[in-house]
């Protein structure tokens, strides 16, 4: 009991606890805008020489033309590259990635993913992300250090050849680049479907609070 | 920036935009004539005029020129392209153009001449005879398309800067600017530094055959460092320039320096 007095002595004499500090709620709103001009620019790129059998509907790409669409996402690009890398920088420097993603366990996981699919994962305390929080974000970080790096090594196979050994070669550079885009997506779907049903984690990362 | 032209041959391009239109849904078709197409998805998305398109399109224009100092500034005279094993080639290698390949040019290579201009001391034309008496080389490279796709072929030519030497071409020119045969008169612009790559070859042969008329017969210019729409087919003239004179692509919104 008294432990519990003492937290709300805390609590009412400090402001409410800041959630997202300010460098990771401008980070991730321009990370999102720079993200939905790639993919759009991106679908219509892909839609100049489409590596399936179908084609992103035109009225959900960005440019009007291939030529347009090369424009926005060469434009975008710098967006994303920047904003990302500062993101990266700032993550590893003030230890946020290690204090609010790791750790992470298989156990951990296989329990959260139970825990939401019953709608039973708790968000009493949103400063700690629960194991289904942290496998996405870790991932979604892997795959834009990944798409960046295909994408890298499509604009400049020549230059950048170290880079496009990685994958293999061109062609596979360009099947890694869709799949990090449709990883991409899916995890948007996902990512926006969980914070409408958490409203007060967006608002966290609006506000802050 | 230049309007872009729509580019399918015979078709007029005021019925084609009507008839688009009629075939888009009735919310898209709103978009499209309020907003115009090129900012249609984002409109669509946010619900508003984000941009207007014409300063939109000014920005972007502005980017793709500081892209091209970016793609300069990091460009490698002495980084090669790599090559492939003969095992390696597409077949068939792919025919690609604007136009079908009904349309393509067809050069007599008895009357053509390659034209040589600007500043170069020798300004003489030259025969397709005394062009392939020139020593040439042959490459195995990949050619990348701004749309995405690759093939990968086999090229034999004289490499540019050899003949740019022979001609005495001021190679502290800007560009050397290529005209050709294709219908609506195609040209593109190459920078002096790719220009005078190792891999830049005056194409005369594609596997070991005499070009094809589906490849630019009579010459191509196979820059392996450089986006497929920067290898000009069907050559008829090089101007070496200090002005940029705009291109076919370049001029309807590609990025001009597109090196790869």
């Amino acid at each position: 009991m008294s432990s519990l007095t003492v937290t709300d002595e805390q609590a009412s004499a400090t402001p409410a606890k800041v959630i997202q500090p300010a460098w990771v709620r401008i980070m991730h709103w321009i990370n999102a805008l720079a993200m939905i001009l790639m993919i759009l620019s991106g679908w219509q790129i892909y839609n100049a020489s489409p590596l399936f059998g179908f084609s992103f509907p035109r009225e959900y790409t960005l440019g009007g033309w291939l030529g347009g669409g090369l424009l926005w996402h060469f434009a975008a690009m710098w967006l994303l590259m920047i904003n990302g890398l500062a993101y990266l920088i700032t993550g590893f420097a003030t230890g946020r990635f290690r204090k609010k993603l790791l750790p992470i366990t298989p156990s951990g996981v296989l329990h959260d993913v139970r825990a939401a699919l019953t709608f039973k994962l708790g968000h009493d305390d949103l400063t700690v992300y629960n194991y289904v929080q942290r496998v996405l974000y870790a991932g979604i970080i892997v795959v834009g250090v990944l798409i960046v790096l295909s994408g890298l090594s499509m604009w400049k196979p020549v230059q950048l050849y170290y880079l496009v050994m990685l994958f293999g070669d061109y062609p596979t550079a360009r099947y890694v680049h869709f799949f990090c885009m449709a990883a991409i997506c899916a995890f948007l779907v996902i990512h926006v479907l969980l914070a409408l049903l958490v409203p007060k984690s967006l608002r966290a990362m609006i506000i802050g609070r | 920036m230049a309007k872009r032209s729509f580019l399918i041959p015979g078709v007029d391009k005021r019925l084609l935009i009507k008839d688009s239109i009629k075939a888009m849904p009735d919310f898209t078709r709103r978009r499209f004539i309020a907003g115009g197409a090129s900012l249609g998805a984002l409109t669509l998305l946010t619900g508003c005029d984000v941009v207007d398109s014409s300063s939109a399109d000014t920005l972007l224009a502005k980017v793709s020129k500081f892209n091209d100092a970016v793609q300069a500034f990091i460009f490698n005279p002495d980084a090669l392209a790599p090559t492939f094993p003969e095992s390696a080639i597409t077949k068939p290698f792919p025919f690609n153009a604007y136009y079908d390949l009904d349309d393509a040019p067809e050069v007599d290579g008895k009357d053509w001449k390659l034209e040589v201009r600007g500043l170069v001391d020798n300004k003489k034309s030259w025969t397709l005879d005394e062009l392939y008496k020139l020593p040439q080389v042959t490459q195995i490279t990949r050619h990348i398309c701004v749309e995405g796709w690759s093939a990968i072929g086999s090229w034999t030519g004289t490499p540019l800067r050899d003949f740019l030497k022979l001609i005495g071409a001021d190679t502290r020119a800007k560009y050397v600017w290529f005209q050709c045969a294709d219908k609506d008169g195609y040209n593109s612009p190459l920078d002096m530094r790719s220009a005078l790559h190792p891999q830049t070859q005056m194409t005369f042969r594609y596997a070991n055959e005499i070009l094809p008329r589906a490849y630019g017969f009579p010459m191509k210019i196979r820059v392996p460092t450089k986006l497929g729409f920067k290898n000009p087919k069907y050559v008829v003239s090089m101007e070496v320039t200090n002005d940029y004179k705009g291109g076919y692509w370049e001029d309807q919104g590609y990025n001009s320096f597109s090196g790869s």
